[in-house]
């Protein structure tokens, strides 16, 4: 039987591998790669609690937690696009996408 | 031998997070773009064992098929920015590893003491069952994302569709070559 505690911890131990490779990789898509991980381990922990969560309340079937990772699947690909379009300029302009160099505006 | 849904969700669990190591971890960049598809995989298998066959569907379609096809050719128009010889991991590096595991011990701390942590259960079947949903969580998640009139997302829903048109344009007046 695999508790919610399992999904809960899962979830976690991968946003926190996706914090740690979005605070210290070098390479902008890199970054963007860890972001991916941190978004789909919020996914992994929003169906966890909407599959155990799940009966027949007031206003139907509970399946809350799998819309919202609709969402974030819709807005995560929305991203994904503009960020990598925002690399590829950065590239075209600077010639580089490693964001130690990219400090124009570092105090 | 614990039941087939347990076992299943560890091994696709281990691939998970060796996986999402690899991503991050990797020197060669587009190896770790090719861990990053095997994540989303791993990802659309942890879906289907908790009941929701749709998001495994959309998350292959999607994740799977188009960011990681964008990234690899975002990683394929910035060859050669990087030189493999550089050390791929910031200066502080190590600072990120102690905040990571504080993090992370922090949140399995907190989702241990919950009461609800042993209480409620995950199962492939039992809560199908329980949620009447005999064909499934498509039917109830399409009621929930379009029903005009009972308890829905619909305006969720559509301002969704007006911010994939608005990255849609964003994306390429941001890469036009000017």
């Amino acid at each position: 039987m695999v508790t919610l505690n399992a999904v809960l911890v899962l979830g976690a131990i991968l946003f926190c591998i996706g914090l740690f490779g979005a605070l210290s990789r070098r390479n902008a898509v890199g970054i963007l790669m860890s972001i991916e991980i941190m978004l789909n381990a919020v996914n992994v922990t929003l169906v966890g609690f909407a599959s155990t969560f799940v009966h027949q309340g007031t206003l139907g079937v509970r399946l809350t937690g799998q819309v919202f990772a609709v969402f974030i699947i819709t807005v995560a690909a929305a991203e994904a696009a503009v960020a990598l379009a925002m690399i590829i300029a950065i590239y075209r302009r600077r010639n580089t996408i490693d964001v130690g160099e990219i400090n124009l505006m570092r105090w | 031998m614990p039941d087939l849904p347990t076992v299943a969700f560890y091994v696709i669990a281990v691939v998970l997070v060796g996986s999402a190591l690899a991503v991050v971890l990797l020197r060669n960049i587009v190896r770790a773009a090719l861990f990053l598809a095997v994540f989303f995989g791993a990802a659309a298998g942890i879906y289907v064992l908790l009941n929701a066959e749709f998001i495994a569907i959309v998350q292959v379609l999607i994740y799977a098929g188009a960011v990681t096809i964008l990234v690899l050719f975002a990683i394929m128009l910035t060859r050669n920015a990087m030189s493999t010889n550089a050390n791929p991991f910031a200066g502080q590096w190590w600072l990120a590893g102690i905040i990571c595991i504080v993090l992370a011990v922090g949140i399995i701390y907190a989702v241990d003491s919950s009461k609800l942590a042993l209480v409620a259960s995950v199962d492939a079947s039992a809560n199908l069952v329980n949620a009447g949903a005999a064909h499934g969580s498509i039917v109830r998640l399409g009621q929930l994302l379009y029903s005009p009139f009972d308890y829905s997302f619909v305006l969720p829903f559509e301002i969704a569709s007006i911010v994939l048109l608005v990255a849609i344009v964003g994306a390429i007046v941001i890469g036009r070559e000017d």
